[in-house]
């Protein structure tokens, strides 16, 4: 066995990921933020690691 | 007058591999063109952030484990000083820019507290048993790495457990966020970074490479990717948290109560369990490393063809283990090498530094680790 294998199942992983996000939840480009956080004015509300619960 | 004939030495690459290379090259900007159509542009320009982070790791090889590594083996600065004149590159431009735009840009802070310097030392031990840190891991699976392939599901579900469990580690005992802002804060920042690349250049064998080009190139790269996170996420690069949301969604699919944990409860949590991954800007990233190495390990003629190392059974089991570890410890250290480390000191947090210290003691007892655990032949 090579590293083709899994390097596809990496990117078979990834594919599932998205399908499964996909089929259990919408998207929708009109609520989108704005292209930059810088100079929006909009507050940062994004998850990240260092942040404790809101 | 002369006419000197010139040769050209460098081998012909078949129409079939630039074919491929040309397929490399459009689907990804297919994927970017698509998030950014039906989520936003600001999703799509994240998925191509995470794109590049993933072809510059990979391509440039370059990492935070493996440099951690030759440090500590080999006394070889090269890597660890690029990943510091990195983190220095991004402080000079985030820390002035939070100081200016408080509230649309937030920086990678977070309080040191027990829980925290413990997550660290632990993290540090795991990245090198497994020598793939927080990007690291999803760097090696997307290029075909069967021990990090293996680690990134169960990093995941560490991530997630971690976060369920983080108050409860928290409420240990923690001191409020400290923070090093403005210029004095930049300031401080940049001395504390050339005093670290002084210890290490002092503890650098003698005719070790100092700065290699390669590792510089990389280092600014990866600050400008970093400072691009910024300015279009409003918040650091992370990674960690992407992957403990892609278990949390998972788990409320399948029935789970997310309500019995005082984070995933919470109605920031559950506003983005509920949302789509695309719309995640870790989830987006994450995904763009994992595709962006994919690329790159495809783009490279052979690479994919490389034969599977064998393993011992007990160097999966060690795998299983250190990649949840992996996840859960970094919760509790409010991020990894990623979202502690780089981008913790990059946007001025106390927090960031001590981690370095904590999972860079870790790291001794992970290297002494990984031959024990069958991963590397033993010396």
């Amino acid at each position: 066995m090579t590293r083709a294998l899994t390097a596809s199942l990496s990117l078979a992983f990834l594919v599932a990921l998205v399908g499964f996000d996909l089929a259990t939840s919408d998207l929708n480009p009109y609520q989108a933020p704005a292209a930059f956080a810088l100079g929006s004015g909009a507050v940062a509300s994004g998850g990240f690691c260092g942040a404790l619960p809101n | 007058m002369s006419q000197t004939a010139t040769h050209d030495t460098t081998p012909a690459v078949p129409a079939g591999v630039l074919g491929k290379r040309a397929g490399l090259l459009l689907g990804a900007l297919a994927l970017v063109g698509l998030v950014a159509v039906f989520a936003g542009a600001r999703y799509g320009m994240l998925l191509a952030i995470g794109l590049g982070f993933g072809v510059a790791l990979e391509g440039m090889r370059f990492g935070f484990a493996g440099p951690w590594r030759a440090m500590i083996l080999r006394r070889e600065p090269s890597g660890v000083i690029a990943q510091l004149l990195s983190i220095a590159v991004v402080a000079i431009v985030a820390i002035p820019l939070l100081a200016s735009h408080p509230g649309e840009l937030v920086g990678a802070q977070a309080p040191v507290g027990f829980a925290m310097i413990g997550g660290a030392f632990v993290f540090g031990a795991c990245m090198q048993i497994v020598l793939g840190c927080g990007s690291g891991t999803l760097v090696n699976a997307g290029s075909g790495n069967p021990v990090s392939l293996l680690a990134l599901p169960f990093f995941a579900l560490g991530s997630f457990a971690g976060a369920w469990n983080l108050i409860w580690w928290t409420d240990l005992g923690a001191l409020p966020i400290i923070t090093f802002g403005g210029t004095s804060g930049l300031i401080l920042t940049l001395v504390l970074i050339a005093l670290a690349v002084g210890l290490f250049l002092w503890r650098a064998a003698p005719g070790t490479v100092k700065l290699s080009r390669r590792h510089a190139i990389a280092a600014l790269v990866l600050a400008a990717l970093a400072i691009g996170n910024l300015v279009v996420a409003g918040q650091p690069w992370g990674v960690v948290y992407g992957l403990g949301l892609w278990a949390a969604k998972g788990f409320s699919v399948l029935g789970g109560d997310l309500s019995a944990s005082a984070f995933w409860s919470a109605p920031g949590s559950m506003e983005r369990v509920q949302s789509s991954l695309l719309t995640d800007y870790t989830s987006l990233t994450n995904i763009g490393i994992i595709a962006g190495a994919f690329g790159v390990a495809a783009w490279r003629r052979g690479a994919l063809s490389a034969a599977l190392p064998g393993y011992p059974a007990r160097a999966w089991v060690a795998t299983v283990v250190a990649g949840f570890l992996l996840g859960y410890s970094s919760r509790l250290a409010f991020g990894c090498n990623v979202g502690a480390f780089f981008s913790g000191i990059s946007t001025g947090s106390l927090h960031g530094w001590v981690w370095f210290v904590a999972a860079f003691c870790g790291a001794f007892y992970g290297i002494k680790l990984r031959p024990i655990l069958g991963l590397e032949a033993r010396s």
